[in-house]
């Protein structure tokens, strides 16, 4: 039996789509050994954003109001205080960077193992755990066990798909937020958002991906905007991109950007550095767009088309267009 | 001020897909690649020297001090740390098998109860394991404020202000020393570190900076001392254990190579049915 407590993420005073994800693993968990779920939903706006989590199955839906913009320093203590007091034994959130950002710090709180980011897990025959986890740029795999009594948990959001709502309703409870000292020396300042009229990219169904062959942010935009507009995709980028400045830092996909695992990816003049093949491997057709045939992305390619992408890339979004007026 | 930047090393990233498994499964196996300092410490220490001096005449305001876990051979990765500017290092020898996030956060916590450094300066993560959790985890033994993935520092008397990368933009603290950050690959960006010494007008290159043959040769007589884990009073449980490691599957299917636009979207539609 385990007792399961989802750390829910919160965006715009709502829930973050993210947050779907720790709850689907919470319910494997529940099937593979029994047991119960809850969630906790921390942050501004707490109480309104709990009603949102009450039609997912769990046992509880907790609520801690904190205003203000997200501080570690000031949510960490009132999370390791639940999981003590309600006695759970698994803490889990999705491997959002306000997940990777908050459950360590909670964990230590408590003294408990973290297994991160993992990809799956499996139920041993003698009931216990095992978590796996990509390491290495996603080049190894590795299937860990946490030896704490209790276990903290964050989830690949492109592993663990989003959970339906059910029937039922949870019932929902404030739970009692715990100062401490140190968060007195943090104070927030600003989130400098990006606004998009897109699908968020860990989410989006196709991604299309330009990396530094584009040349300029000129380019970039000018390129893959329409490209992306005739598919509905989200717009990524190869940290070369990012870097040269060609695209905003939070398009970048790879290893210590955005995981992505869309079924059609569409790389654009990226050469495919491992960083960033581990960012994008997962999805499920890949097209590279190249003048170099021999470019390490068509280690994972489905399709290559070799040909300039300044001439090539306009050619495919017209002729999308006329697929799309067929099909409409 | 004085700065610590834990330092670990790693099998070279750029040749990550050359890793392999033991026989056993027990064990991942770099061959011979070489080793190299963790890139996303390397550019903590590159931000650590940029807020210790004045970019523009060289000038030095503090200490950087850089410690590591790892067997007798890191000194070798520790030299070119050394070389890089930092002044001196603290090894504490252990196998890195031995070793998870909180045994290493424990450690860090003690090294820094004994220097009492303004700032720990570290990695987001470590290449290797990809866990991102002892920064998160240090701060907290600590009782210190933190900042993660920071793209930007900018040092203001006895605070700093930091950039944080997240999912949907820039998030921005304030904190007060001493404190802990980790750092994100775009805080080696010219203008990513301000620290009220180096003019505006000194611009950085985007990346961290080349060790010379003057730093190869001072890092030689830099001191390294060594404390173990015992002397540290640092209990060496491992909280998470690897049963078994196992190279992912490659994707299936091989490559098809297509010669025109039209081709490609026709083979989208009708064989892969993506569109």
């Amino acid at each position: 039996m385990v007792q399961v407590l989802v750390v829910a993420e919160l965006l715009d005073r709502a829930l973050r789509k993210t947050t779907l994800s720790a709850i689907t693993f919470a319910r494997q968990l529940n099937e593979s050994k029994g047991g119960v779920f809850d969630v906790l939903v921390i942050g501004e706006g707490a109480e309104a954003v709990a009603h949102l989590a009450t039609r997912y199955g769990a046992r509880k839906v907790f609520w801690a109001e904190i205003p203000g913009g997200y501080v570690a320093e000031r949510y960490a203590p009132t999370v390791a205080q639940l999981v003590q007091s309600q006695g759970h034994n698994v803490v889990v959130a999705t491997a959002s960077t306000y997940g990777k950002d908050l459950l360590p710090r909670v964990a230590a709180r408590f003294g408990a193992g973290v297994a991160s980011d993992i990809a799956g897990f499996s139920v041993e025959s003698d009931g216990s755990i095992v978590y796996r986890r990509p390491m290495y740029a996603g080049n190894i795999y590795g299937y860990c066990t946490i030896d704490t009594p209790i276990h903290v948990v964050s989830v690949r959001q492109t592993e663990f798909e989003a959970a339906a709502e059910v029937g039922s309703e949870s019932p929902i409870e404030a739970v009692e937020v715990i100062q401490d000292e140190v968060a007195r020396r943090v104070e927030y300042v600003s989130l400098e958002a990006q606004k998009r009229e897109r699908p968020e990219l860990a989410e989006a169904e196709i991604v299309v991906s330009g990396g530094r062959a584009l040349k300029s942010a000129e380019n970039f935009k000018r390129l893959l905007e329409p490209l992306a507009d005739v598919l509905g995709a989200a717009i990524g980028a190869s940290r070369a991109a990012c870097d040269a400045g060609y695209a905003p830092n939070d398009l970048q996909v790879g290893q210590t950007g955005k995981v992505v695992a869309p079924k059609l990816y569409i790389a654009i003049g990226i050469s495919g550095a491992i960083q960033h093949l581990a960012g994008m491997k997962g999805s499920k057709v890949i097209v590279a767009i190249n003048t170099n045939k021999d470019a390490p992305i068509a280690a994972v390619a489905d399709y290559f088309l070799v040909a300039d992408l300044f001439k090539a890339v306009p050619e495919l979004t017209e002729e999308l267009k006329r697929l799309k007026s067929a099909q409409a | 001020m004085k700065i610590l930047v834990p330092i670990k090393r790693v099998a070279d990233p750029n040749n990550a897909n050359k890793m392999k498994v033991s026989p056993d499964g027990k064990r991942v196996v770099s061959g011979d690649l070489p080793w190299a300092i963790n890139p996303f410490d390397e550019y903590a220490l590159e931000a650590g020297l940029r807020l210790l001096e004045n970019g523009a005449t060289g000038e030095r305001f503090g200490e950087l001090v850089i410690v590591t876990l790892g067997p007798e051979d890191v000194q070798t990765t520790m030299r070119q740390a050394l070389a890089m500017g930092a002044d001196r290092g603290i090894h504490i020898p252990i196998d890195e098998e031995k070793l998870d996030a909180m045994i290493v956060a424990q450690a860090l916590a003690a090294v820094v109860r004994l220097e009492a450094p303004d700032l720990v300066l570290m990695g987001k993560q470590a290449v290797d394991g990809d866990s991102n959790n002892v920064g998160q985890m240090l701060a907290e033994f600590l009782g210190w404020p933190m900042a993660t993935f920071a793209m930007s520092i900018a040092l203001e008397g006895k605070q700093i202000v930091v950039g944080r990368e997240v999912d949907t933009g820039v998030l921005t603290l304030r904190i007060e020393l001493p404190a802990v950050v980790t750092v994100d690959l775009r805080i080696v960006l010219s203008k990513s570190v301000r620290n009220g010494k180096t003019p505006e007008s000194h611009a950085y290159p985007d990346d961290v900076r080349h060790i010379s043959v003057k730093g190869i040769m001072a890092a030689k007589k830099k001191p390294i001392a060594t404390k173990t884990l015992e002397e540290l009073g640092v209990q060496p449980n491992l909280s998470v254990r690897y049963l078994r490691f196992e190279v992912p599957p490659a994707r299936s299917g091989s490559t098809r190579y297509v010669e025109s636009v039209s081709e490609l979207v026709r083979l989208l539609h009708t064989e892969a049915k993506v569109i």
